[in-house]
């Protein structure tokens, strides 16, 4: 019987062992995606605002010929 | 400011950063992974739009030297400038704060005193247009801008570190230079920075051309 108890204790610790893997593999999937598509994300914001204020130069530089063709 | 090997140069800097900084191997932290490439893209952001703002303070003291009007229009395109790197890196910082801390806005100390920080500029564009005579007008937004300097040097520098913070550097977390930024990740980080740089220069040089022609042709 004590045998019997002994092993079925050693059961549970190791029980306790699995359990702890498992659970560092269920994060360690959770995050296994690499978030490279973050760093895209963010080169696209930097691209679009550097775009977009290009048009708002477009439209001053428009501005200035206008005025300087009706001048001339 | 004409000349153009530094503009070329900026732009095979921040080329090479951006292949780089893709391509080149990263440690393998736990939870930003991947997304520690950031640093190459966010950071050079912040980086600019300060030089940007210190070219500002530059012309601004020098405007109130010898009240030469381009100065004071130096001192605004530089701002101007400026303000659009505080922008994309606030929102940069937006996206990676959204998958790295769960949160887009977790009002994060330097999250908050960046955004304080640009809400200071924004202030300083205002106030330049609420302001109609010329001089009165250089004169006042010069003296606000070397206010509005120091203030957020103090905001995005000093604060964050006497608080709690999720940025790294800040409130007793290892900055990127304890032990994250490797040697290898040295080598496209300073480039990058360099390059945003340059092209932050380069953006503000042809906004002050702009406004100089705008200026002759009013």
């Amino acid at each position: 019987m004590k045998k019997i108890t002994a092993t079925f204790l050693m059961f549970m610790i190791t029980m306790q062992l699995f359990a702890q893997g498992q659970g560092s593999a269920i994060t360690d999937s959770l995050y296994a995606s690499g978030k490279i598509y973050v760093v895209v994300a963010c080169v696209l914001v930097i691209l679009l605002g550097l775009l977009l204020f290009l048009f708002t130069i477009e439209k001053r530089l428009k501005k200035i010929e206008k005025k300087t063709s009706a001048k001339i | 400011m004409y000349k153009s090997w530094w503009k070329i140069l900026g732009a095979v800097l921040v080329i090479y950063s951006t292949i780089a900084g893709f391509l080149i191997k990263t440690p393998d932290l736990p939870i930003i992974r991947e997304s520690i490439r950031n640093l190459y893209f966010h950071v050079p952001m912040w980086f600019s739009m300060i030089v940007l703002f210190s070219t500002s303070v530059f012309h601004s003291v020098k405007y109130l030297s010898n009240s030469n009007p381009h100065d004071d229009i130096k001192a605004v395109e530089s701002v101007n400038a400026g303000v659009i790197f505080g922008i994309l890196g606030l929102s940069t910082g937006m996206i990676w704060a959204r998958f790295a801390w769960g949160q887009a806005w977790s009002f994060d100390v330097k999250q908050n005193f960046a955004a304080i920080a640009i809400l200071l500029y924004f202030a300083y564009l205002v106030l330049r247009n609420a302001i109609d005579e010329e001089q009165k007008r250089a004169k006042i937004s010069a003296i606000y801008n070397i206010f509005a300097f120091p203030i957020m040097v103090v905001l995005l520098f000093v604060l964050p570190r006497m608080a709690d913070s999720l940025h790294p550097g800040d409130g007793g977390n290892p900055g990127f230079n304890a032990y994250d930024l490797d040697s290898r990740m040295r080598m496209v980080f300073y480039p990058a920075c360099l390059g945003w740089i340059l092209i932050g220069c380069w953006i503000y040089t042809i906004l002050y051309r702009v406004r100089t022609l705008e200026k002759d042709h009013r």
